[in-house]
């Protein structure tokens, strides 16, 4: 230990500002958010003393008696058997969510990728205009779809209109609106895996694809033998990522369905964010669907990384 | 890597009938020469994409220059007597020029506290093999998996109880917390692509390692830096969640916690929140189109090599 300490205290020194921060403020939070899932902490039981003011401008204060207390496992009972919350309609809502996102993201990044790798005239041209949505903040691009496709004014249902169609009542049913947040995020989401890919792309080794040709096979052989394998650390890494940060996206839904209709399109973040911050804010309740968030996200890493290693490959 | 048999290969370029003795005859045709069907399909698709790509945009930005009568009408038309009145509406009675001066504020802070904190540890992660390492490693990629759901609400009662809730630090705070990890992740990526030799003459030259990283590694890692400084502002410039949950009064809200007070849920205003949406996304697009260029190596490198 001492001769380690030796040896290694700048490194130590270097890391340990970040680690402080993230222990401050990712750890203590986070022991904090597995322990509040374990009470029934909500707005009206914070408090763990009542204070009242005396004459004089003193204060006294006695205990809560109504304070927030451990209740062991019934938020997550409540929760799993469907007592309180609707988490069964929200996790499938994200995992069909996840599915289609990133699927839809890495099949057109690659697809996009693999066009833009090539050289023609006008390529700088595509790759500026391709990643633009990238730079649209969230948020704004979540407002731009619900504006798109709102049911009035918007452009989608007016294009409608315009060759003879009915109008869409996007919002008023569950899988029309998952389709429009569907669509706004893997708009949003393209350039990214677009640009990951790319990069990949330009790392294989032009002399195999020339070898290939040589042997006569076709664009398809290539494209199936040397480019997906040539990808395979590249693809990896932005499709674990893509499907944590789907899972976890909040201004999407949040803005474009906001869970219309009736909370049908809520997913499991927005669902405890809901919890927490509208209408009597239920934390004990939000800890616990973020805890169940966690666990659901750290099986999948878990299990992914284990086939890969199987595959001989590690990250 | 072949993917036909050498005999399949001597079979047809016998059959192209001009055999010559030395180097192999070449039937494809070279990378760059492409038939004129395969060059149609190849522009059409990209313009596609293009204009998917650009037309949320387009009509956003073509929206904001029509008065309010115009957009909710049912017929679509590009341009209907196009007019500046929304801006001017949006920057001088509403509260949106202090939304967008708390999230320069904001994201200014959250820009500068994370890349001072992240770039000594992203050096120690690339550079030294240190007892923790991989474990530490692991960590930064686990707290890309913390739900905003897990950490908020204790993140919110601290900050209460701290007094800070409806303050811009609690939110500077709370953006460190996703910033910081993902800032060392990227930047040990991008040291990874220093050669070390550098450090190996600066150490024969006297510099401890404190002094290699300020004075040798620091100056060259400037795009890198600048990358990720970029891509820490646009996050907080983006955020919603802790941004509609922390702040309380309408004069203390970001952009992504103001915006929607223009579109209620009954009686939207559309023609403002388009001209809201133009002039956020003008600076991000702004500081994107510096960065982006140097973000493709800065993300390759950092998330290939973990």
């Amino acid at each position: 230990m001492r001769k380690s300490f030796d040896r290694h205290w700048y490194a130590w020194a270097m890391v340990v500002p970040t680690v402080l921060v993230l222990g401050v403020l990712v750890f203590y939070p986070l022991v904090q958010g597995v322990w509040q899932s374990f009470t029934n902490l909500n707005e009206s039981n914070q408090r763990t003393e009542l204070c009242d003011k005396v004459l004089g401008g003193g204060e006294t204060c006695v205990p809560n008696p109504d304070r927030a207390k451990f209740v062991g496992l019934d938020n997550y009972v409540d929760i799993l058997t469907g007592a309180q919350g609707s988490f069964w309609l929200q996790f499938t809502n994200t995992i069909v969510w996840t599915v289609a996102c990133v699927v839809f993201h890495y099949g057109i990044g690659l697809g996009l990728a693999v066009m833009l790798n090539r050289s023609f005239r006008g390529r700088t041209f595509y790759r500026i205009a391709l990643i633009l949505p990238w730079a649209v903040p969230a948020f704004v691009a979540a407002f731009a779809w619900r504006f798109i496709f709102d049911e009035r004014f918007g452009l989608i249902n007016g294009v409608l209109r315009a060759v003879g169609l009915d109008p869409v009542a996007w919002f008023e049913q569950r899988w029309t609106a998952m389709f429009t947040a569907v669509v706004a995020n893997v708009w949003l989401g393209v350039p990214f895996m677009m640009v990951a890919i790319l990069g990949g792309l330009q790392s294989i080794n032009a002399d195999l694809y020339e070898a290939a040709e040589i042997d006569g096979a076709s664009p398809w052989q290539r494209f199936l033998n040397i480019t997906l394998p040539g990808l395979r650390p590249v693809s990896s890494t932005v499709i674990l990522l893509g499907t944590i940060w789907t899972f976890n996206m909040f201004p999407i839904i949040y803005f474009v369905t906001r869970g219309q209709p009736a909370g049908e399109t809520e997913i499991l973040v927005t669902g405890a964010y809901r919890a927490a911050f509208e209408g009597i804010r239920d934390y004990s309740l939000a800890a616990t669907y973020g805890v169940m968030i966690l666990s659901i996200l750290v099986v999948y890493a878990t299990v992914y990384k284990r086939l890969l290693a199987r595959q001989g490959e590690v990250f | 890597m072949t993917t036909m048999p050498p005999a399949a290969v001597a079979a047809e370029s016998t059959g192209t009938g001009i055999v010559t003795t030395k180097a192999p005859v070449r039937r494809v045709p070279k990378r760059h020469e492409r038939s004129l069907l395969a060059s149609v399909a190849l522009h059409g698709t990209l313009i596609i994409a293009t204009f998917i790509a650009l037309f949320p945009v387009l009509w956003v930005l073509l929206s904001s220059i029509k008065p309010a009568s115009e957009i909710r009408r049912s017929e679509i038309a590009l341009f209907a007597s196009p007019t500046l009145e929304n801006y001017r509406t949006v920057l001088t009675s509403t509260d949106f020029p202090v939304w967008f001066l708390n999230s320069v504020v904001v994201a200014a802070f959250t820009m500068l506290i994370g890349i001072s904190m992240s770039a000594s540890a992203g050096y120690a992660l690339s550079r030294f093999n240190f007892p923790g390492k991989r474990g530490l490693m692991w960590v930064f990629l686990l707290t890309q998996m913390f739900p905003v759901a897990i950490l908020i609400v204790p993140i919110y009662t601290i900050m209460a109880g701290l007094g800070l809730i409806d303050t811009k630090a609690s939110l500077v705070i709370a953006y460190c917390t996703v910033a910081v990890p993902f800032c060392a992740w990227m930047l040990r990526g991008y040291f990874d692509t220093i050669p070390r030799e550098l450090d190996e003459a600066a150490a024969l030259d006297g510099l401890g390692p404190f002094g290699t990283f300020y004075r040798i590694i620091l100056p060259l890692a400037r795009p890198g830096l600048a990358v990720t400084a970029f891509y820490t502002f646009l996050t907080a410039w983006g955020e919603v969640a802790y941004a509609i949950a922390f702040m309380q009064g309408s004069d203390h809200y970001t952009l992504g916690a103001g915006l929607q007070q223009f579109v209620p849920q009954f009686s939207p205003r559309w023609e403002l929140l388009t001209a809201g949406a133009v002039l956020i996304t003008v600076p991000a697009a702004v500081v994107f189109f510096f960065a982006q260029r140097h973000l493709v190596a800065g993300l390759t490198a950092g998330g290939t090599k973990g």
